[in-house]
């Protein structure tokens, strides 16, 4: 469903992704592991079409179609999900109206109408309790003030909401304490399913000791120097990278 | 890659930019005494109305405009301009509706303000003022019932003389300013209303403002008493044929609140601004001033600003009654070429007075916005409180933000209380909101939605929705 083909990418005039291939099939789940600077993150942005990320060569298809020439929303719209590692605020934008303001983009762009008020607040209490999310969240402004752990169960909340086809997790982990940690994970694993791909990029192992990834890639330099099972994060987290 | 360019917006149309093609009657253009006898005649008004007038063109002829807001305007040629306009044949104000020109009708049902009152919105009562003169006027049969006037003011002056003679210029004095004493000399219509004791008037009351005719210039002039006790909830809004030129309008509102009475006055402002090359638009120089006499009044002006070439508008508070209340709340929106200097005066006269400021400024395209306000407290004005909040919101990187907050206190047991912050829409939140499915004009107003959501919410319900589009559309066009 995703194809990365020779993907070259330079910000700021500085190239960090070289020769990049990887193809994911559908309902697998793949686990991205790298040092710091080895271009986790910028795949991350890249396929979001994230402003200033310029693709100097290389083709990215998701689900038969070129992701490249898309507009970020469009990408979104296609079912492309992008979980932030630091979630941006929006102060003075209430967390309900926010979500359902982006609920009903995706209703319109299938060609359906807005989602009734009623059903909405039924929708997001279930699955806000599945989070473990207070519903007086959601009269807070957008991630503003949030502690580290709200913003990304906000994250994993929208995830759900928004029912998207492939799911890119960047380093959705960090600033999740243990309980947290398990708390989000399942809720994780409620989502996973035979249509929907993920792509977890992550540190450390912990988290993948809750999702179990069907393939781990390693990065360094920008591409991926070895692939493997679950087991390869292991061995990475007891040796290192080197 | 994909970077959102200007080029994939195109501007959406100023939607109440059209002409209504009906026969105007206008008094010949200039500025002169036979001028104001003419409209005073028009007007059929009574000998002592036509001597104030007189008195305030006498004033005029040694005052000069003021120039010291943070504006470039172009001169005005005060004798080129129509001062009185109206549809042809308007010699009386229609009795009913059914005898109103369906063109003017037909004017207003276009702005989305239907004057058939089986039509109208449940709950609001309407002015409609189409150049120089009220055309019509709804649910006034009703209102009267419980003592409630609310009629044009060239009515008011035939059949409540005593009010307006008392009122008049009481709150904004004849030698205020050049145009508060240009609009005494040639103001021709507007609202009236007062509300008598211990009353609570049950629908909003709204005035729409039009303006039609080309080269004329509209000078409201608008007086709400609201006596002991009482309370009224008012909304104005705004708007104009686009046209190269620049259209004059320069209104004094008048607001006076007696013991214990409450004044909510809303505007949602919406002029011709110019095109996107700063060409035409309304100059938009108005006075607004309302007297919290009596004790424990209130006075709250509430104003979304996104039309006019230049806004130039201070609505302020005088705060006369011990434990009076002021309030301003403002949304001032620029974008293009368009200028804005708009604030308040909270000038604490009574003890215990206590006054609030919520500014929210946003700037776009090559815009400048001016926040300038005057917070006063007088020697008298013991315990007196004012709480000011400034914010402004830049889009784009050629626009202007100033914020000119001034204040005066002789009294030594007072409070001031300030806050300003200056902010800009990051791309990182267009980004986040577009990695959710909007599409960068949709991000754009959800994020100054939310900067000035705490003014939307002081509007009178049936107009917050409307008001949250208006500031979506006024800066379409400006994600670069």
């Amino acid at each position: 469903m995703l194809e990365i083909k020779n993907l070259n990418v330079t910000v700021e005039e500085k190239q960090i992704l070289k020769n990049l291939n990887l193809n994911i099939g559908k309902g697998e789940v793949h686990a991205i592991m790298g040092p710091n600077g080895s271009g986790k993150s910028t795949i991350a942005h890249t396929l979001a079409g994230k402003p200033n990320y310029n693709v100097e060569s290389g083709e990215v298809n998701l689900n038969g179609e070129d992701l490249l020439s898309k507009d970020p929303y469009e990408r979104s719209l296609n079912g492309l999900f992008l979980a932030f590692q630091y979630p941006i605020e929006l102060p003075g934008v209430t967390n309900a109206s926010y979500l359902k303001q982006i609920v009903n983009a995706h209703r319109k762009s299938r060609k359906e109408t807005p989602i009734d008020a009623g059903e909405f607040l039924k929708i997001l209490k279930e699955k806000s309790k599945l989070l473990d999310i207070p519903m007086d969240m959601h009269s807070r402004f957008v991630n503003a003030g949030f502690s580290g752990g709200e913003k990304k169960k906000n994250e994993v909340l929208q995830m759900d909401l928004l029912d998207p086809s492939l799911i890119i997790m960047d380093e959705t982990d960090s600033g999740l304490d243990v309980d947290a940690l398990k708390t989000t994970a399942d809720a994780i694993n409620k989502l996973r399913n035979d249509e929907r791909s993920f792509i977890i990029i992550t540190h450390y192992l912990r988290l993948l000791e809750y999702i179990e990834p069907d393939y781990v890639h390693v990065f360094q330099n920008g591409s991926v120097i070895e692939t493997g099972d679950k087991t390869l994060a292991s061995r990475i987290d007891h040796e290192g990278y080197s | 890659m994909n970077k959102v360019s200007k080029d994939n917006f195109t501007q959406e149309k100023y939607k109440y930019g059209f002409v209504t093609e009906i026969e105007s009657e206008k008094i010949p253009k200039g500025l002169n005494e036979e001028v104001i006898r003419l409209i005073s005649k028009k007007k059929n008004e009574p000998e002592w109305m036509l001597d104030w007038r007189l008195s305030a063109f006498k004033r005029l002829e040694n005052m000069s405009v003021p120039k010291w807001a943070k504006a470039e305007i172009d001169e005005i040629d005060f004798q080129d301009l129509y001062y009185y306009s109206s549809p042809k044949d308007f010699k009386e104000k229609p009795k009913s509706l059914d005898e109103v020109d369906p063109k003017l009708l037909e004017t207003y049902e276009k702005l989305g303000i239907p004057l058939k009152e089986q039509k109208v919105l449940a709950g609001v009562a309407v002015d409609a003022v189409f150049d120089s003169v009220s055309v019509a006027t709804t649910f006034k049969e009703k209102l009267n019932e419980i003592g409630v006037i609310f009629c044009p003011i060239s009515e008011a002056i035939q059949k409540h003389p005593e009010l307006v003679k008392k009122y008049i210029g009481s709150v904004i004095p004849v030698t205020d300013h050049f145009y508060a004493t240009l609009n005494s000399a040639v103001f021709s219509d507007g609202s009236f209303v007062y509300i008598p004791k211990g009353v609570k008037c049950p629908m909003e009351l709204s005035t729409y403002f039009r303006i039609n005719a080309s080269e004329t210039g509209q000078f409201e002039r608008t007086l709400i008493i609201a006596d002991e006790g009482s309370y009224v909830s008012y909304l104005e809004g705004c708007t104009a044929p686009m046209r190269d030129e620049n259209q004059l309008h320069a209104a004094n509102v008048e607001l006076v609140a007696l013991d214990n009475a409450e004044i909510k006055y809303s505007t949602v402002q919406n002029w011709y601004p110019g095109d996107e090359n700063g060409k035409g638009g309304i100059y938009n120089f108005v006075t607004k001033r309302g007297l919290c006499k009596g004790k424990n009044s209130k006075i709250s002006w509430t104003q979304i600003e996104t039309g006019s070439a230049i806004t130039w508008k201070y609505p302020s508070c005088i705060l006369r009654g011990d434990n009076s209340t002021g309030e301003f709340y403002s949304v001032a929106i620029t974008n293009n070429y368009q200028q804005a200097d708009t604030g308040t005066k909270m000038i604490h006269l009574g003890k215990n007075t206590k006054s609030r400021i919520i500014s929210k400024g946003i700037s776009a395209g090559k815009s400048s916005n001016t926040y300038r306000g005057l917070v006063s407290f007088h020697k008298k004005a013991k315990n007196a409180k004012n709480f000011t909040q400034c914010d402004s919101l830049l889009v784009g990187s050629e626009c202007k933000a100033n914020t000119i907050p001034l204040t005066e206190n002789s009294s030594n047991s007072s409070s001031i209380e300030h806050e300003a912050t200056t902010s800009k829409i990051s791309d990182e939140q267009l980004f986040y909101c577009m990695q959710r499915g909007l599409d960068a004009e949709e991000a754009q107003s959800l994020i100054v939605n939310g900067f000035c959501k705490e003014v939307l919410q002081k509007l009178p319900m049936e107009f917050a929705v409307e008001a949250q589009k208006l500031v979506s559309i006024s800066l379409e066009g400006s994600v670069g």
